[in-house]
């Protein structure tokens, strides 16, 4: 059995009095790409938010490396090893480009492993390194991704949590997102990928977890649930 | 030959502003509230200054004694009043700063009383003269003083570590938590820079006019907090220039004899006009509402 990254038991979230997840269960094993998927409101983005420490939950535990996250501040979890690209991007438009990537290395202290990760991500995005200069918010949409995968990875993560990567982004582009995705992956780390585009992300992904208003209903190895009858039908379109 | 005396006496009336006014503008980007008891930290800052002078009677030493005094003050002020409040309503923190305004300068009028106090000994006198100018040696200082301070500021913020995070921050909170950056210190730390400065700009007024009283910080309090927003809130150097600018304004508006009585008036129309045609301010950005 592969080594367990994070594990997510019986989380309960309320905003005021609505319950948003109602008691979910999931984890993710290193190497893995694991998705969630779902409707709008289904809680997939208060998931993510409630694991990287936005929210708190009311119930429940989130054990990252076998420490309760819940416990933690949300700005120490980024050095613990878990890095959230949150959805819209949010990149930091009034910085540049190297100096939106500096930031994603806020967490890091080592000056060598800092360089050599801003040295990789250069590679894996040229138009980011042509940029570096200029404004984030002058980027398009695709490098603004590009730019809040790259952030990411300068803070030196083993766990990648990307919501909604494809939101807003030409056909093009979102294969290009996932095309990166999986360099994640070849690069050694997890992912826990949050999508709408439902079919792409099962393409890519390892196991799947299917939420609806707040409860995981459906979960399995995405091999095997592309070709579940019910899923074809309520998120792949067919 | 006056209109460029009135020119010089105004850079350096709106250099006290902009310090001022800095305070107010890096506390309402980076914590989103308006600080309205930030004036009043000019005024402890004074009394601080008063209060060494008794004990130690040496103006360098009262000013920093002051300074210290003023950041202790201003991180306490956060910590305990607003820091509680973080996420309650606008109106809530509003109402609060208005409240430490109020504490602040009743307590400095029940220990020291409601006369003014004079600390003659932070009077900086004489003027140098270049021919048929004349510049108050006070005039020199506090300009000196303003230039120096806000180039360290302005390469602080663009390229430390600590200042890129204030910007991070200022612009998004939430993805500034997410990159790992401890955004309550961010927050103390910002109030600790903007006491620090309405500590200088108190000793800034004093030096010129030693006169001090628990309304010391008011008037100017409400002059920077108008400079900051011609300038733009939330932006550094928009308060910088706004300062400067309502400065010279008020400078010149005195020279002129039958404009003098109105400058207030003068002052706050600007601030009426600035946002007539530009509502976020001169060197403001209009913020995108997110959805």
């Amino acid at each position: 059995m592969s080594e367990r990254l994070l594990e997510v038991t019986d989380l309960e979230v309320y905003y005021g009095v609505i319950n948003a997840l109602k008691g979910i269960s999931f984890h993710v094993d290193k190497g893995e790409i694991v998705s969630l998927i779902g409707a709008n409101g289904a809680g997939k983005t208060t998931t993510l938010h409630t694991i990287t420490g936005l929210i708190r939950p009311k119930n429940g535990s989130i054990v990252y490396k076998g420490t309760d996250l819940c416990r933690v501040p949300a700005h120490k979890i980024v050095s613990m090893g878990m890095v959230h690209v949150p959805e819209g991007r949010r990149i930091f438009q009034n910085l540049t480009v190297y100096e939106n990537l500096l930031m994603g290395a806020y967490s890091q202290s080592d000056k060598n492993k800092i360089a050599e990760n801003m040295k990789y991500v250069f590679e894996q995005f040229p138009r980011l390194e042509e940029r570096r200069r200029q404004l984030a918010g002058t980027l398009s949409g695709g490098e603004q991704q590009m730019l809040a995968m790259g952030r990411a990875l300068l803070a030196n993560p083993e766990l990648i949590v990307l919501d909604e990567p494809s939101m807003g982004l030409s056909p093009l582009l979102v294969s290009e997102v996932f095309e990166i995705i999986k360099t994640f992956r070849e690069a050694g780390k997890t992912v826990l990928l949050v999508e709408q585009n439902a079919k792409k992300a099962m393409s890519i992904s390892d196991r799947v977890y299917v939420l609806e208003t707040g409860s995981i209903t459906t979960s399995g190895k995405a091999s095997e649930l592309i070709n579940d009858e019910r899923i074809k039908k309520a998120y792949l379109g067919e | 030959m006056d209109f460029i005396t009135a020119l010089i006496n105004g850079l350096s009336s709106g250099g006290t502003y902009a310090m001022i006014a800095i305070g107010y503008t890096m506390v309402y980007g980076i914590a989103k509230m308006l600080n309205f008891a930030h004036g009043d930290v000019i005024m402890v800052g004074g009394y601080a200054m008063y209060v060494t002078l008794l004990a130690l009677g040496h103006p360098l030493i009262a000013v920093l004694a002051a300074v210290i005094f003023c950041i202790i003050l201003g991180v306490t002020i956060e910590r305990f009043a607003y820091r509680p409040l973080r996420g309650a309503s606008p109106l809530a923190v509003l109402i609060t700063a208005i409240g430490v305004s109020y504490l602040l300068q009743s307590l400095a009028q029940i220990i020291f009383g409601s006369s003014p106090k004079m600390p003659l000994q932070l009077q900086i006198s004489g003027a140098v003269k270049l021919g048929a100018l004349s510049v108050d040696y006070s005039t020199i200082l506090t300009i000196t003083v303003t230039v120096v301070v806000m180039a360290i500021l302005s390469l602080f913020v663009k390229y430390s570590k600590t200042g890129r995070a204030m910007v991070a921050v200022s612009e998004d909170r939430d993805a500034a938590l997410l990159m790992g950056i401890n955004t309550n210190a961010i927050i103390t730390i910002t109030f600790a820079i903007g006491s620090a400065l309405a500590a200088i700009a108190g000793y800034m007024m004093l030096c010129k006019a030693p006169s001090l009283s628990n309304t010391l910080g008011a008037m100017p309090g409400i002059k920077a907090f108008t400079a900051a927003v011609i300038g733009g809130i939330g932006s550094i150097p928009g308060a910088m220039l706004g300062g400067l600018l309502l400065g010279i304004v008020e400078s010149i508006s005195y020279s002129i004899p039958a404009i003098a009585p109105y400058t207030d008036a003068v002052e706050f129309s600007i601030l009426i006009i600035v946002l007539l045609v530009k509502p976020s301010g001169i060197l403001g950005k209009a913020r995108r509402e997110k959805v």
